[in-house]
C-alpha cells in the first residue's frame, strides 16, 4: 500500500500539444490545439484560416464569368467539381439550357474528377497511417486522368474549364477513345488497391470500431457526402436531387454500416466503382457532335434574388448560394464547403481517443484545406 | 601466421594487442560501408517498389549518392535548441551510437572470426549492450525539450522494453540447442541443420521482435512521421541526427548477423567461402526489412504493447518450454 500511496503523490500534469499548422499529417495548414495526458487526447481545439483567401468577398467584385477561376481554387483536388458546382447555380437562376455533348462531356470530366479525388484520398490516409507505397501508387492513375484532363483542358490542376453555358472547348479527336481505355484500366487498379489495402490486418486494427458516430449525430452537424453515408444514411445529391443528366444513369449508392474510419475508406474504394460505370455509361450515350456552349447573353446578369443549388461534390454537398441585386456581380456569394462542415464534429470525436488514433480520425474526414478556409 | 588466427586465446601483449585494434579498425569500417549502402538501397528497393527510381545522380547509379548525404549532414550547423538540457542533448547521441558498434565485436562473419572476439557469452553480450541504446534515444527524447521528441523518445523506451524480452527468450530456445551463448559454438552446432528448422517459433518471434527493437515499420512509432513528425530527433540536425541514423542502421546490420548467426547457420553453407554465406544471409534479413517497410502500415501504440506482452511473450514462453523438453527426452 505504501508503494501506490507514493505512486498516487506523483504530479501528473496535462500536455498542450501543438498539431500544426506544419506537420505531416495535417494535410495543409490545418492546425489543432490538443490538450493531453499521455497519450489521450482530452480536448482538441481546431483552429483554421491560415489559408484564408477571401475568395467569398473576392467574388463579390467579380463578373460572374470572371469568378470560374477562383472556384478552381477552393478544393484544389476536385476543380471540375467546383467549376460545375458554380456554373451550374448560375445556369439554373438564368434557366440556361446546355448542349447535349457539353452535359455528357462534364458528367465524365466530373465523375473523372471524383476518381482523382477519391485516389488521392486513399493514398494520404494510408501515409497518414504509417504505409508509404499506396502514397506513390495511387499518383500513377491520378497521373492518367490529369494527362487527360490536360489535354482536353490545358492544366494539370487548375482547370478553369467549364463555362456558364457550357464548356471551353470540345474534346480533342481520339480523347473520348483514351477515356474509353483508362475504364478497364481504373477497374483493374481499384481491385488490386481492394487487394493490397482491405484485407491487410494492421489497416484493419487501426480503422475498425475508430471514430464511430451514427446518422442522427452527423445529420445534426449536417455533414454531407461519404461522412454521412458511412453511418449508413442514404443520401446522395446525385440520386435524391439530381441535376445535370445523372438521372439518365444507372449506378449505386454505396453505404457504410458502423460509421467508422474503414467504411470511410472502403466508400471511397466502392464511389471509385461507381464514378467509372457513370463514365462508360456517359460514354456510349454521348452524341458524336453538336456544339458545347449554349446560348448564353454577352454580359451575364441575374435576376435580383437569392439562388442555391448544390452537387455532389467529392466530398459531400459542394453548393453555392447567390444573391444578386440584378447587376453583373453577386451582391454576396456564400459557398457552402462540405471539408468545412465536416470537420465540426471532430473535437468531438478526438476526445478520449489517443494521438495515433487523432491522425486516422483526421485523416478519415478528407478535408482540403484549400476549401476549409477558402 | 598461427597467432594471427587464434589472437584472442593469447595472452594480451603487444603483438595480439596491435592484431585486436587492426581487427577493431576494418570491423568499424565494413560496418560504415554496411551502413553506407544500406541507406542506398534501401532508397533504391523503396523506389522500385513504388515505381519509382530512386538515388541515381550522384556517381555510377547514384552509388554515391549517401556519401553525399553524410557529407551534407557533417558540414551541416550542429543546432543546439535554447530550452533544451545541453549536455544531455550533446551526449545522448553519443550513448545511442558507441553500443551499436559495440556490439559488432561479437558477430562471427567467417569461419576464421579473425576480426571479431570469440566471446563465451556472445548472445548475452549482444542483449546487454544494445539496451544501452534505449538511455541514448530516451535521454535524446527528453533533452530536446521538444513535445514530439518527449513522446517519441517515452514510446521508444516502452516498446523496445517490451521487445526486448520476447527478442531475449526466442535466443534462450537456440542457446538452449547449442548449449552454448558462444556465438561460434552456435554457429558450430547448426552443422548438421540450420536452427530455422527446430526453432522455427523461435525464428518467427524473433523477427517479429527484432523489427520492432529496429523500429521498423510496421512498428516505427518511435518515429512515426504521420504522428510525432519524426520522434526523439525531430531537434537533431547535422552529424548528432547522422549518428542517430547511422546507430539505426548499423543495428539493423548487427541484428541481422545476429539472426544469420543464431538461425541461418552463420557463415556454413555449401560451395561458396563462409563470409560470402554470411553476406548473403545478412543482405537476405536486410531485404526483408526492407520489403516491409513498403508493405505495412503502421501499428497504434496500444496495440503495439498488447501484441508483445499478449502474443510474442506466450508464444516465445512455449516455444522455450518445448525446447526445453525435447531436449531433456533427446
Amino acid at each position: 500500500m505504501a508503494l501506490l500511496d507514493e505512486a498516487n503523490q506523483v504530479r501528473t500534469e496535462e500536455m498542450l500539444l501543438n498539431v500544426g499548422p506544419q506537420h505531416p499529417s495535417t494535410h495543409g495548414v490545418f492546425r489543432l490545439l490538443v490538450k493531453i495526458s499521455g497519450e489521450t487526447i482530452l480536448d482538441a481545439d481546431p483552429v483554421i484560416g491560415y489559408l484564408h483567401r477571401g475568395t467569398e468577398k473576392l467574388a463579390e467584385d467579380l463578373q460572374y464569368t470572371q469568378i470560374i477561376p477562383y472556384t478552381d481554387r477552393l478544393d484544389y483536388l476536385a476543380a471540375m467539381l467546383n467549376n460545375y458546382a458554380f456554373c451550374h447555380t448560375v445556369e439554373e437562376a438564368l434557366d440556361i439550357q446546355v448542349p447535349e455533348r457539353a452535359e455528357y462531356l462534364r458528367v465524365i470530366l466530373m465523375e473523372m474528377q471524383r476518381i482523382a479525388s477519391h485516389l488521392l484520398f486513399i493514398g494520404t490516409y494510408l501515409l497518414d497511417l504509417g504505409a508509404m507505397s499506396p502514397f506513390l501508387y495511387v499518383f500513377q492513375e491520378r497521373e492518367r486522368i490529369v494527362q487527360l484532363f490536360n489535354e482536353i483542358s490545358g492544366a494539370r490542376m487548375t482547370y478553369n474549364f467549364m463555362r456558364i453555358g457550357g464548356v471551353k472547348y470540345d474534346a480533342p479527336p481520339g480523347w473520348l477513345d483514351k477515356v474509353r481505355a483508362f475504364v478497364p484500366f481504373m477497374r483493374e487498379k481499384i481491385k488490386m488497391y481492394d487487394s493490397l489495402i482491405t484485407g491487410n490486418e494492421i489497416f484493419l486494427d487501426r480503422t475498425r470500431g475508430v471514430g464511430v458516430y451514427d446518422a442522427e449525430t452527423a445529420l445534426a452537424y449536417g455533414m454531407s457526402g461519404i461522412n454521412l453515408r458511412s453511418t449508413g444514411f442514404d443520401w446522395d445529391l446525385r440520386r435524391k436531387k439530381p441535376y445535370s443528366i445523372y438521372d439518365r444513369f444507372d449506378f449505386a449508392v454505396p453505404l457504410g454500416q458502423h460509421g467508422d474510419c474503414f467504411d470511410r475508406y472502403y466508400l471511397h474504394l466502392l464511389e471509385m466503382g461507381e464514378s467509372l460505370k457513370i463514365v462508360e455509361q456517359a460514354l456510349e450515350q454521348i452524341p458524336d457532335t453538336g456544339p458545347v456552349l449554349g446560348k448564353v447573353p454577352r454580359l451575364i446578369r441575374i435576376p435580383a434574388g437569392e439562388y442555391y443549388s448544390g452537387i455532389e461534390g467529392a466530398r459531400g454537398e459542394l453548393g453555392f448560394f447567390i444573391v444578386s441585386d440584378g447587376k453583373d456581380k453577386p451582391y454576396r456569394l456564400k459557398i457552402r464547403k462540405p471539408s468545412f462542415v465536416n470537420l465540426q464534429l471532430l473535437p468531438q470525436l478526438l476526445r478520449g481517443q489517443n494521438i495515433a488514433n487523432l491522425i486516422a480520425i483526421l485523416g478519415a474526414v478528407d478535408i482540403v484545406l484549400g476549401e476549409v478556409d477558402a | 601466421m598461427d597467432w594471427l588466427w587464434q589472437w584472442h586465446n593469447v595472452g594480451l601483449t603487444w603483438l595480439p594487442f596491435l592484431g585486436m585494434v587492426i581487427g577493431a579498425v576494418i570491423v568499424l569500417l565494413i560496418g560504415l560501408g554496411v551502413v553506407t549502402y544500406e541507406i542506398y538501397f534501401e532508397r533504391k528497393v523503396l523506389g522500385w517498389m513504388q515505381g519509382r527510381i530512386g538515388p541515381n545522380r550522384v556517381g555510377p547509379l547514384g552509388l554515391f549518392q549517401s556519401f553525399a548525404d553524410i557529407l551534407k549532414l557533417l558540414i551541416k550547423e550542429d543546432v543546439v535548441p535554447e530550452k533544451a538540457d545541453r549536455s544531455l542533448f550533446l551526449l545522448a547521441p553519443v550513448i545511442a551510437f558507441i553500443p551499436s558498434f559495440m556490439v559488432l565485436a561479437v558477430i562471427p562473419f567467417s569461419r576464421t572470426h579473425v576480426f571479431t572476439a570469440n566471446l563465451s557469452i556472445g548472445a548475452l553480450y549482444y542483449l546487454a549492450l544494445s539496451a544501452i541504446t534505449i538511455h541514448g534515444v530516451m535521454l535524446g527524447g527528453w533533452a530536446s525539450n521538444n513535445k514530439y521528441a518527449l513522446i517519441g523518445g517515452m514510446r521508444s523506451a516502452a516498446q523496445m522494453l517490451s521487445y526486448e524480452i520476447p527478442l531475449g527468450l526466442s535466443l534462450v530456445g537456440v542457446v538452449l540447442m547449442a548449449g552454448s551463448l558462444n556465438l561460434n559454438d552456435i554457429v558450430a552446432a547448426q552443422r548438421t541443420w540450420w536452427f530455422v528448422i527446430p526453432q522455427i517459433l523461435g525464428f518467427l518471434v524473433f523477427l517479429v521482435a527484432a523489427t520492432a527493437e529496429l523500429n521498423r515499420t510496421p512498428f516505427d512509432l518511435p518515429e512515426a512521421e504521420s504522428e510525432l513528425v519524426a520522434g526523439y530527433h525531430v531537434e537533431y540536425t547535422g552529424f548528432r541526427f547522422a549518428f542517430f541514423m547511422l546507430t539505426e542502421y548499423l543495428y539493423m546490420f548487427a541484428m541481422a548477423g545476429l539472426a544469420a548467426t543464431l538461425f541461418l547457420g552463420g557463415w556454413l553453407g555449401p560451395w561458396l567461402p563462409g563470409w560470402l554465406w554470411f553476406a548473403i544471409k545478412v543482405a537476405a534479413f536486410i531485404f526483408f526489412q526492407f520489403w516491409l517497410r513498403a508493405t505495412m502500415p503502421r501499428l497504434r501504440v496500444d496495440q503495439l504493447m498488447s501484441f508483445s506482452w499478449k502474443v510474442l511473450l506466450p508464444v516465445a514462453l512455449l516455444n522455450l518450454v518445448i525446447t526445453a523438453v525435447v531436449k531433456a527426452w533427446v
